[in-house]
């Protein structure tokens, strides 16, 4: 296992002439403002783990990523084309100017309250109710974490990453990076050196999580990159469902995002991620939206099970590959897509599935829409390992293709290392037929409406893994996503 | 109810219908026959609002309304409903939600209480009933595996819903077995009434067997050459089209 500890080892000395650095560059005229200013060097990763109360080794990882990320280039190998990012004209932090309280929702400040409901986010108490524990990310903040104490009393951990950071700093040390690793990518690179929030969640030994965790992300400040970093770790025997559900408004800059999210399953753990991607994607001729850059990734010990499944209907450029390293004997793992693309949107969105266990099992199901001017790519690695004897994998990867001017490619790389191993691979590429959109026309249904019928249909497969509520709101986004792109 | 005048219709450049004129009045059932490539299924077609059919002349009315300038919702919401020869699949979606979404569109169309899935599922064992078929059928997707025959049966299952004033089954006896014809007989026949009207296209006579219509008409080289009651069904039977042809067009 990849630790960044076990990499590169850095003497206490280093850490003091690090940290004790950060007083030189004279820190207190940006100590005072709730936002850093533009760009990024050492002092404004110092600048956000101060602000955040690190303890030193997580200042010390950070710099070491960003020393790292100095050193690296941005991939281009994906299928998608955009302007070169300028990294130094981004804010690397931001923090609502009024602090919330956390004790109660009626001490939130009711604009972000206000924001939340207009997305129809579950903080109200119905939707309590509903058993649904919600960790609400407001730009870099979290607002309010439900149900905390509840999950508490069995051993459940549910905060922020900062908070997990001050409060469970052995947990974190032990974990973080353990799956994504501070060197992995480009994107993961920054990610370690600048997150400022994100969700923490540990599963004890033999638990089951009584209830869906969910978060809500929200990009808010125009020219605020958001970097989140989720860690979820189920000990032996743990269970739980999670959810993620993302949203940004209308804004006319592109904007970064480089999320990072590990999940450690040890034996016998089972951990289903369930996300609905739903950030800006720009306007009908490409101007604005979000660009996704998500290094998402799961590790299963013997006999766990992580199982992902994603619906991404938003941001400009998506470039997301959650994996699983089924490490363990026995190990599952499972990816469920459903990735829609319309106007000038650029999916390059997949997974891998590193085989390294015996009798390991993974399962791919890529369902890929594109409409409009958008292009979409399934890119996905099935990599069976020598020693992964008695390995499976099935990967169906569908393409509909909406229109004349949209695009589908599929990169599947396949790699099996030993001959007792069963690998299939399934794909197609269709388009909604006249034929189909005139009967139910004829049945009185409009085309907009067909279209919707049909896609929800094609994507029926993905969609029953996603709980009720998830389900019910994954198929609007679907009929949003693709208004205008008939006719 | 409907009347055609003097239509005439191209595919691709190539006249398909030739000045055909028809009929129909509430409570009659028309049956059109003729041979393959006479123009029978782009009538239907036609009708129906399809798009790759260019109306050179000749007028459609439905109900007293220009029924070509509609597009294909728009007739079907008006009370047109289509028996397709070759039913589509949607892989995903149950025969009983697209029904359920078909039935609400008519529903809202005509300024009435859309039903939820509760009332529409009595609704829906109620239809499945009347022609002895089995609700399994309606949770799978639609058409998807479905034998020809269970595709035909689905068809009729729809009309019997959605209710339509004026029903064209296309070819809706093709391809099936005995037992199949009897059953979507029974559904036609439990449908009719004498606020709807029915046109059925079919090459064959057996069908006729079962559903005694009011007029039949022989279609042929494009236009309607001959038009008859139930006997002429019999003659057709009988003698084949060859004796049509050698006959004089008395359209």
């Amino acid at each position: 296992m990849l630790t960044p500890d076990s990499q590169s080892k850095t003497s206490s000395k280093d850490i003091a002439s690090i940290t004790g650095t950060e007083y030189k560059y004279g820190f207190e005229t940006v100590i005072e403002t709730d936002d850093a200013p533009r760009g990024l060097n050492e002092d404004i990763i110092r600048f956000i783990s101060l602000k955040k109360k690190e303890p030193a080794f997580m200042l010390e990882w950070r710099l070491k990523a960003y020393r790292n990320w100095l050193k690296m280039s941005e991939p281009t190998w994906a299928s998608v084309n955009f302007n070169p990012i300028d990294y130094q004209d981004i804010i690397y932090y931001s923090a609502p100017r009024k602090k919330p309280v956390l004790k109660s929702l009626d001490e939130v400040d009711p604009e972000i309250l206000k924001t939340f409901n207009k997305l129809g986010i579950p903080l109200s108490e119905q939707k309590l109710l509903s058993g649904v524990a919600v960790d609400a990310v407001f730009d870099s903040i979290s607002v309010a974490t439900t149900y905390k104490d509840k999950l508490a009393k069995i051993g459940i951990i549910f905060c922020s990453i900062t908070e997990a950071i001050q409060k469970h700093p052995e947990l974190v040390q032990k974990y973080l990076g353990s799956v994504v690793g501070y060197k992995d990518n480009f994107y993961a690179a920054l990610n370690s050196a600048v997150f400022t929030d994100g969700s923490f969640c540990y599963i004890p030994k033999g638990v089951k999580c009584p209830m869906d965790l969910s978060t809500y992300f929200r990009i808010n400040n125009a020219d605020t990159g958001q970097f989140e970093r989720t860690l979820i770790i189920a000990e032996e025997g743990a269970q739980v469902n999670y959810l993620e559900g993302c949203t940004a408004p209308q804004r006319d800059n592109n904007q970064l995002h480089a999320a990072v999210v590990e999940i450690v399953a040890l034996d016998s753990a089972d951990v289903k991620y369930s996300t609905v991607q739903n950030w800006y994607a720009g306007d009908k001729n490409g101007v604005g939206g979000i660009y996704n850059f998500v290094t998402k990734r799961g590790l299963a010990h013997t006999n766990a099970k992580i199982s992902w499944t994603q619906i991404e209907t938003g941001s400009a450029i998506t470039w997301k590959y959650p994996s699983v390293i089924l490490k363990g004997d026995n190990s599952k793992g499972e990816f469920y897509s459903v990735a829609v693309t319309n106007n000038h949107q650029q999916a390059d969105t997949g997974t891998k599935m590193i085989h390294i266990g015996k009798n390991t099992h993974s399962k791919i199901i890529s369902k890929g829409i594109s409409a409009g001017k958008s292009s979409n790519a399934y890119r996905g690695m099935v990599k069976i390992d020598k020693k992964a004897t008695g390995s499976r994998n099935y990967t169906q990867c569908d393409s509909l293709l909406i229109g004349k001017e949209c695009a589908a490619h599929t990169f599947p790389v396949i790699e099996a290392k030993n001959n007792i191993t069963q690998i299939e691979h399934e794909a197609t590429t269709s388009k909604i037929s006249e034929d189909q959109l005139f009967y139910c026309q004829q049945r009185g249904i409009n085309e907009e409406d067909a279209v919707a019928m049909i896609v929800n249909g094609y994507c029926k497969e993905v969609f029953k893994e996603l709980p009720m509520e998830f389900a019910v709101e994954a198929q609007r986004l679907l009929d949003i996503s693709l208004e205008g792109s008939v006719g | 109810m409907l009347k055609i005048k003097a239509l005439t219709v191209n595919v691709e450049g190539k006249p398909v219908l030739n000045g055909v004129n028809l009929n129909v009045n509430p409570g009659e059932v028309h049956a059109i026959m003729g041979p393959n490539g006479s123009g029978k299924s782009t009538l239907s077609n036609v009708l129906a609002g399809k798009s790759e059919y260019q109306v050179i002349s000749g007028k459609v009315q439905f109900s007293g309304n220009d029924f070509l300038t509609l597009s294909p919702e728009e007739r079907a919401l008006q009370g047109l409903f289509l028996g397709f020869q070759y039913p589509v699949e949607i892989p995903g979606v149950s025969t009983e939600n697209f029904l359920r979404t078909a039935l609400n569109e008519k529903l809202k169309y005509e300024g009435k209480e859309e039903l939820d899935a509760f009332d529409f599922q009595q609704l829906l064992s109620e239809k499945l009933q009347q022609i002895n078929m089995d609700k399994s059928m309606t949770d799978r997707s639609l058409n998807q595996g479905f034998s020809g025959g269970e595709k035909k049966r689905n068809e009729i299952l729809q009309m019997l819903v959605l209710d339509p004033k004026l029903t064209v089954l296309d070819e809706i006896d093709s391809g099936l077995d005995i037992d199949a014809l009897k059953q979507i007989s029974l559904g036609i026949n439990q449908y009719k009434s004498e606020k709807n009207a029915v046109i059925l296209v079919t090459h064959y006579q057996r069908l006729l067997n079962y559903i005694t219509p009011d007029f039949v008409h022989v279609l042929m080289n494009g236009r309607i050459v001959m038009s008859g009651d139930y006997t002429l069904a019999q003659q057709l039977e009988e003698k084949g089209y060859e004796w049509i042809q050698a006959e004089p067009a008395v359209a």
